[in-house]
């Protein structure tokens, strides 16, 4: 049943990843990343991280995207549409996709509706998480994000406009 | 099998019992809400459908059902049509996870009253809140216009912004409860709520969810002078319905998150602890309404400079230095 589950996220998180790929409106295409990374945190709760999989929907679906979506709708003027968005095939796909993803999910949930049994043979607490992460590979982490903090000095700086400041410019 | 089934049955009956009271709590939120302010403003509320206009919230869903949904039509149609439904979702759905009274004794079972005890439940809760951005960024974005694009463009910045004090003002309740269970944490603060405990921590988070639920004083994203109605300008009928539940919905969401978190869940003296729960929630929200009543809004530079400038430190301090009192105790 697992395995089956397994496979069935993984042609999900595939083809909304495709969809993303492939869409010409930006704004369409983060909604179907964001589908794919629903996907791939139930994924993530299948193989008994369900820390993980609250982390991949806080920070990737829950902030990332909407930095993203934040940039799409400052820069990208509205797409005109016409009334051809109508059509059926519009709503047919994501509400295919997304149905499946909730089947996916009541079914991890009817396997385990009290989420105290484990559906993986592996089961990650949050406390086993953040000991591994910090103690085990703590000098790794450390080092990973030291290299994330240059990463983001050095956009910083390459990003800036240089320009002469003038007295309005306070901001 | 037996076991799972009954215990499936159980959810069954909780999440009926509780979608109904919060449903319905919400649509007579609207209804205190409008009372309180008229009489904070010195005027009387409505009064006249039912005794007291105790059937308002009634007839504005008649009214509300009955109006005709308009769709712009240049707006992005299905979008358009989703946004109003990601608000109310993301809103009913934290309720699954909110402790609502202490655990009952039955026929030799303990029944935890709450829908459903996640070892991460506090992490859901916030996953959810930050997923509810999308109602209001997409309803902004789908409507084709300008105030429309300008007030979801301010509430999402707005709420990623606060979304992170709120996190922060979290961690040392998770800390010194080391749980990320709302059970757990309802449990630890025993004597002592974490309103007395992590007195920074709750002040920084009272702050965080009023921004969070874009309420005055940070009302910004819906500014009537400036953007007309914001991001649901464009909409009508029930799909504004659906945005203005939404909202409520939200209040009770986060009176019932600070309830949890800071003010002792449904620990209280006497009374029996569903009430306590409840008085506790909706004091919260009376005091949401108060300050409505009270105070003006902020500038908008202002709203994101004492969210990044002075509550992310704040809350980044806090942390630390109750980190190190934890270290220090052992």
């Amino acid at each position: 049943m697992a395995t089956l589950l397994f496979y069935i996220l993984a042609t999900i998180t595939l083809l909304s990843t495709v969809l993303c790929l492939t869409r010409k409106n930006p704004v369409h295409a983060v909604l179907y990343l964001v589908h794919a990374l629903f996907a791939l945190a139930l994924l993530y709760f299948l193989l008994g991280a369900p820390l993980l999989a609250a982390w991949q929907i806080i920070l990737y679906a829950g902030a990332i995207m909407v930095l993203f979506l934040f940039v799409i709708m400052l820069i990208e003027p509205p797409v005109a549409e016409s009334r051809t968005s109508g059509r059926v095939i519009h709503w047919l796909i994501p509400a295919i996709l997304s149905g499946s993803l909730l089947a996916c999910g009541g079914a991890l949930i009817a396997m385990d509706p009290a989420a105290t049994n484990a559906i993986a043979s592996y089961w990650m607490t949050p406390r086993d998480f953040g000991r591994a992460l910090f103690v085990h590979y703590g000098l790794a982490v450390e080092v990973i994000s030291m290299i994330l903090l240059f990463a983001a000095v050095g956009a910083f700086h390459l990003g800036r406009r240089y320009r002469p400041t003038t007295k309005e410019d306070v901001s | 099998m037996n076991d799972v089934l009954l215990t499936f049955i159980l959810i069954v009956i909780k999440l009926g019992l509780v979608l109904g009271t919060v449903l319905s709590l919400a649509a007579y939120m609207v209804l205190a809400e409008r009372k309180i302010l008229g009489r904070m403003q010195m005027r009387h509320g409505p009064n006249r459908v039912g005794p007291f206009g105790l059937l308002q919230p009634l007839a504005d869903l008649i009214k509300l059902l009955c109006k005709e949904d308009l769709i712009p039509e240049r707006a992005d149609r299905w979008v358009f049509m989703l946004a109003p439904a990601i608000s109310t979702v993301t809103a009913l759905l934290a309720f699954a996870v909110i402790p609502f009274a202490a655990p009952l004794h039955l026929f030799g079972r303990t029944i935890p009253m709450v829908v459903c005890d996640l070892n991460v439940g506090l992490l859901y809760l916030f996953a959810l809140s930050s997923l509810a951005v999308y109602g209001v960024a997409l309803g902004g974005w789908a409507s084709q216009s300008k105030y429309a694009l300008l007030g979801g463009l301010r509430a999402m910045a707005q709420m990623i912004s606060y979304e992170l004090a709120m996190g922060l003002a979290i961690v040392p309740v998770v800390m010194a409860s080391k749980s990320f269970s709302l059970t757990a944490i309802v449990a630890a603060q025993q004597p002592w709520p974490n309103a007395i405990r992590h007195p920074l921590a709750f002040l920084i988070f009272v702050i965080a969810i009023m921004a969070e639920s874009k309420r005055t004083p940070f009302d910004m994203p819906e500014a009537e002078n400036e953007l007309v109605a914001g991001f649901h300008t464009e909409y009508s009928g029930m799909r504004f319905g659906m945005f203005f539940v939404g909202e409520y919905l939200n209040l009770i969401v986060l009176g019932a998150m600070l309830t949890v978190l800071f003010l002792g869940g449904w620990h209280g003296p006497l009374l029996p602890s569903v009430c306590w729960f409840l008085i506790k929630v909706l004091g919260v929200a009376f005091f949401f309404i108060w300050v409505r009543g009270t105070m003006p809004r902020l500038r908008y530079d202002q709203l994101m400079a004492f969210g990044w400038k002075i509550l992310v430190p704040l809350g980044l301090l806090n942390i630390l230095v109750t980190a190190a009192w934890l270290l220090w105790r052992g």
